[in-house]
This record gives C-alpha cells, structure tokens and sequence, in this order.
C-alpha cells in the first residue's frame, strides 16, 4: 500500500481528493479516501461489490456531501452540495450511471440535450441536431434520436447514456460501469470511443470497472477500493511492481487471498 | 372410478355412482342447483312486488315520465319550471350531477397533486401542513364534512344587504356567489359553433405537424399556433356576431340579489365537500405515484444540474402518471358516486329530484332503475376514458 502522506492533495491535481468518508447510518460507506488525477488524465476504480466504488462517484459529482474530507476541483473545494460553485462544477462534469437512468418519459435527442434546453436554454431545433450529431459520434443511427429509451436495447441505452453525459462538452467525466453486461466486441468499442472522446477534448475521465483488462491496459492511473478503503492507487504501470495483496487478488479474480465478502467473511471461508 | 368397479352392485347402479363420483357432473349438477336457486329468488321477489303493488293499486311502467312534475327545481342548467315533465325533472338532476361532479373531479386533481406533492416536500412545516390536511379529510365521513361545508358557507358570508363585492357586479353573500353574465345573444351560439370547429382544425392540424416532424426534424409551434387559431377565430365569430356588450349584473333589489349568475351555497357545499374528502385520497395517489419512480431519476436529473421544479415536472410526474391513472381512476369514480350525498344539503341532483319523483308517483322500481342506470352508465363512461387514457400513457414506456 503506498502511505498516505503520498496522496495529499497537491495544487496542480486537477481532481484532488482527501480524507474523504461518507456514512449512511451505521454503515461506513467510505472512509479516508485520499487520490488525485491530473488534468486530462484517465483512472480506473476498481473493487469488490459493496466497496464504495459508486458512492465515491456520486461524492464526486456532487449527489452525496462527504461527511469528512475534500474534494477540490481544479483548486476549488466543492465538498458541500447546493453551493453555487458546486453547481459550476455541476455543469462541468458528465455522469453516465450504473444503470444508466435514463428519462423514460422523454425521447432520445431530448434526453441527450435535456440539460442543454432546460439550463442554457438552446432551442429545440439546434439541441436536436446536436443530439444527432451526438449519436453519430457514439456510432448510434440517427433515426434513434426520436425512439424512447424503452425502445434500446442495453448497448444503445448505454451509448445514449454516454451522449448525455457528454453533451456539455464537460471537462469531468464520470462512467460507472460503461461496459458491464456487454459483449466484449461492444466493450472494446465503446472503450475506444471514450479513449477517443477524451483525448481530442482534454476530458479527465473517471470509470469504475469491473472488466480487470481494460482497468489495466487502457487507464493511465488506477484506485482500489475495498469495505470503503482505499487499497491502493497510482499508475497502472506501477501494478506489477505494488505488491498488494488485495490488488493482486482483485486482478487475478482468485479466491485466495484478503478481500472479504460483505458477510465479513474472506472469500476462501465463504464455502469452507 | 376404481371403487365403483369393486362396489357389488349391478351395472346399473354401478354406472349411476360412478356417474355421482364424476367431478364433472358434480359440477354441473351444483350449478343446475345455484342457478334454480337464483331464479327461485328473483320470481319471488318480483312476484311479491307486482302483487304488492297491485294491492296498492300502483300502476307499474315508465309512463309517468311524460306527466307534469308539478314542483320547482332551484337550480337548473336547463330551461325548467314546475310545468315541464317528470323526464325534464330527471334530465335537471343528470346535468346537476354531472356539474358537480366534473368540476368536483378538476378540482380535486388540482388540490390532490399540490398536497401530494407538498407531502414529500423537503420543507418540514409543508410536508406536515401536507400530512394533516390529507389524515384529517381523508378520515372523516364525506357526509359530515358536506354537512359542516353547507353549515359553514350561511354563517361566513354576510346577508345579501351587506355583500362581499369582490370585483365590480362579483358579490358574495350567505345565498352563494353572484356574478354578472352576458345577455344571451345570437353571436354566442356562433361563437359556440366556430370554438367547436376550430378545436377539430387543431387536431387536424397537430396531426399534421406531427408527420411533418417525423419525416423532416423540422418541429412545428402547434400549442402556440392553435391557441391564437381558437382564440383569434371566436373573437372574429363574437365581432361578427355584432359584438354584444350588455352583461346581467347582479343587484340587491328588496331583501335578495336579482340578476346574473348565482352559485348556491348547496353547490358551494357539494363541490367543495367532494372536491377536498377525495382530493385527500388523491394526494396520497400522487404521492405513490412519485415515490414509485427509481430514486436513479431524480439523481441522473440533479447531476445534470437540473432544478428540482423542473425534473419534478419534466421527468418524475410524467413517469408517475402510468402508476397513478388506474387508482386515480377509482376515486373519480367515488367522487361521482359520492355526489349522490348531495341529497343531504338539498343540492337538486339526480338522487334528490328522483326522491320527488318517487314520494309524488310512487313509482319508487321505476325511479330507483332510473338512477342507478344513469350512475352505473357514468362510472362506465369514466372507467372508458381514464382506460384510455391509461392505455395512451402506458404507450411511453414499452
């Protein structure tokens, strides 16, 4: 594990994190988180189920306020919610969710641009082509623009998702799970459409993963969450070299080794 | 079937027991028996009845309803006087039924929806202003609280000599609400005519612009466009018509209000009676409706950084509606049912004109069937719409 003193938030980490801990009753949910990203840059958060992975990310978007610590965004602490530069940074960032909460009762393009009528209020019309010009660039047909989300199967849902989060051209982008429960063919797709997005607008992005290859191979930076800690963070070329036991385990999937299942059991004992 | 085999019997009382023993003609031996006993039941009730009413000397069928009914109706939607026919009568009491209760239904959305939502308001005085209002409408009996309405509205407002004027010819009295209505003239029925025919151009008109924007992107302003298109076509009907002017004030002439418009305090009372017990019932609706949305909603709309009137309007209620039509359904149906407590305060509805009916005829079968078929034919007339309604907002979500 690397110590702590060596994920203090420095003033040129464009997402820097510190001692963060969200409880919901007696749960501990997280507690003393501390990372930093780089402007520009991409990490991976990894985990057990029920490490914290989500919560994290909805701390960082700004849906839940810490409990303890900071969250400072380009230099501005935006750890309480409801402020105005909370909402700045509201606006700044795109989210894609687990389940991708999609707007049932709206059309495709007006979910896309729904934030783009309501808040800058763009016109119909002009938020329309945009929309389309959005699933092009997520390889969706533009004929989707006026399907409900009802009408998509689990891949569109999840690239219409994608289109939304980025259609403020935001400088945050946070993706929970963008490739859970699709095909690998898909997954590699839609992995090089984020690379892609990001790099030609400066995105820093944010995923959490559950897919260990693309964790590895396609994120310059990685967090490993577990029971609400953070294991382990720093590059992904670092990995071979942390010797972790819980990042180690988490990589190989194996069933020896610390991470416990929620019943505070470790893995090995679950069927022992 | 086995232990008939072994019975020792012949084959004929074998094949009657095994007969006996068949499910199947158990079942159809009892429903034979059900069915003989309903009918036993009915003759008997009807048999009773007819020769009950011939010792009375009570003529049964319908033909009463052309006769004179001979009493005065207070309020009435229609030309009536005490010389019209029993069947004017019964038609008076629908159509005050049916005000009552279309009105009752409006406005009980209206409060139903603000106190649901208010329930689930972030504000703790609001959501328990909220709960109160909907625990103590929602479990006191409707009656009493039409009898505290129509109780509450003579004591409140002042004798017409003193009147409440809220606006200019608006007066507020202990006998209801005045208001000044325009003399009838003929432009108001072409202005009624042209209102009718520009609403069927407006949907001709959505349709329209509907194809349109499938087939080219391009959206078309029909709320905007249609509403000038009504409102411009009647104006030019009323100008047309010769553009009358002359209004029915209301004005105290002796020791009452003579002239324009006057809600009855039995109206009053009806309709805000029925409109605040049910609209208890209904901001519960509402607030299951809402409740019933996936939290996911509410955050994917706040990290968007949308404000919270706007995804409760845009994105929570539109999903809530497809959970709430089929309870919502339900209480407009009591709502309507409920209006025949109407006859407790004296508000001339089908039931309280029917009883007239009946005391002076005596043809209480042919009254009550009246009544109960015009009711069961309204429920099913709402039942109709709001499955219709249903059915076109279940079409959102697949």
């Amino acid at each position: 594990m690397i110590p702590a003193e060596n994920n203090l938030p420095r003033k040129d980490d464009f997402i820097a994190v510190h001692d963060l801990g969200k409880s919901f009753g007696a749960v501990h949910a997280l507690r003393g988180i501390s990372f930093s990203v780089p402007r520009g840059e991409t990490m991976a958060i990894i985990g057990p189920s029920a490490a914290g992975k989500s919560v994290l990310m909805k701390c960082l978007v700004g849906l839940y306020a810490p409990d303890t610590g900071r969250i400072c965004l380009d230099g501005e602490d935006v750890s309480t919610t409801g402020n105005e530069t909370r909402k700045k940074w509201a606006e700044k960032t795109g989210m894609l969710f687990q389940h991708n909460a999609l707007f049932d009762s709206l059309q495709v393009w007006e979910n896309i641009c729904f934030s783009l009528i309501e808040s800058r209020k763009l016109s119909r019309k002009v938020a329309r082509d945009h929309a389309v010009d959005l699933l092009g660039l997520v390889g969706l047909d533009p004929d989707s623009a006026g399907l409900r989300p009802s009408d998509l199967s689990g891949g569109m849902q999840k690239r219409v998702g994608i289109a939304r989060a980025i259609a403020t051209d935001p400088e945050i982008l946070l993706l929970d799970n963008p490739t859970a429960g699709l095909d690998p063919v898909l997954s590699n797709h839609i992995e090089n459409m984020i690379a892609a997005i990001a790099q030609k607008r400066g995105t820093t992005v944010i995923t959490i993963t559950n897919d260990m290859k693309i964790a590895r191979h396609r994120y310059q930076n990685l967090a490993m969450l577990h029971d609400g800690t953070l294991q382990w963070t720093g590059p992904t070329t670092e990995i071979e070299n942390a010797g972790n036991a819980y990042l180690t385990q988490m990589l190989s999937g194996s069933s020896q080794g610390p991470i416990t299942m929620r019943t505070g059991k470790r893995q090995d004992q679950l069927f022992a | 079937m086995s232990r008939s085999q072994n019975s020792p019997g012949g084959v004929r009382s074998k094949s009657l027991a095994s007969y006996l023993n068949d499910e199947n003609v158990r079942a159809i031996i009892y429903q034979i028996i059900v069915i003989g006993l309903v009918i036993l039941a009915g003759w008997y009730l009807i048999s009773n009845t007819l020769e009950n009413l011939e010792r009375q000397n009570i003529s049964t069928g319908y033909g009463f309803l052309d006769r004179e009914a001979s009493f005065e109706i207070s309020e009435s939607m229609i030309e009536y006087s005490a010389q019209s026919s029993y069947s004017q009568a019964l038609i008076v009491g629908l159509l005050n039924t049916v005000k009552v209760s279309l009105m009752g239904i409006i406005l009980c959305t209206i409060l139903g929806t603000i106190f649901g939502i208010a329930r689930l308001s972030s504000n703790w005085i609001v959501r328990k202003l909220a709960t109160v209002y909907i625990e103590f409408f929602r479990n006191i009996p409707v009656l009493l609280q039409l009898f505290f309405w129509y109780a509450l509205i003579p004591n409140a407002f002042p004798h017409p000599r003193d009147a409440i004027e809220l606006l200019p010819g608006v007066l507020l009295t202990n006998r209801g609400l005045y208001t000044p209505v325009p003399v009838a003239h003929h432009a108001f029925e072409i202005m009624g005519i042209v209102a009718i025919l520009a609403i069927i151009g407006i949907i001709f008109l959505k349709r329209w612009a509907k194809k349109r924007q499938d087939a080219t992107g391009q959206p078309f302003p029909v709320a905007l466009v249609g509403t000038a298109v009504f409102f411009g076509s009647v104006f030019i009907a009323y100008l047309a018509g010769g553009a009358p002017t002359v209004l029915d004030v209301p004005e105290l002439r002796g020791f009452n209000i003579q002239g324009g418009n006057n809600v009855s305090p039995e109206f009053l009372a009806v309709l805000i009676g029925l409109s605040v017990y049910t609209s208890a019932y209904v901001a519960e609706v509402v607030r299951s409706g809402i409740q019933a949305v996936p939290h996911g909603q509410w955050e994917a709309a706040d990290s968007l950084g949308l404000k919270r009137s706007v995804a409760l309007r845009k994105i929570i209620l539109p999903q809530s509606m497809r959970v709430a039509i089929p309870p919502l359904t339900n209480q407009y149906l009591n709502l309507t049912k409920n209006s025949s407590l109407a006859v407790a305060v004296g508000y001339p509805d089908l039931v309280s004109i029917s009883n007239t009916t009946m005391n002076q005829t005596g043809q209480a079968i042919e009254a009550i069937s009246i009544f109960m078929s015009i009711y069961l034919g309204l429920s099913l007339i709402t039942s109709l719409f709001m499955n219709w309604f249903n059915k076109k907002m279940a079409l959102v979500e697949r």
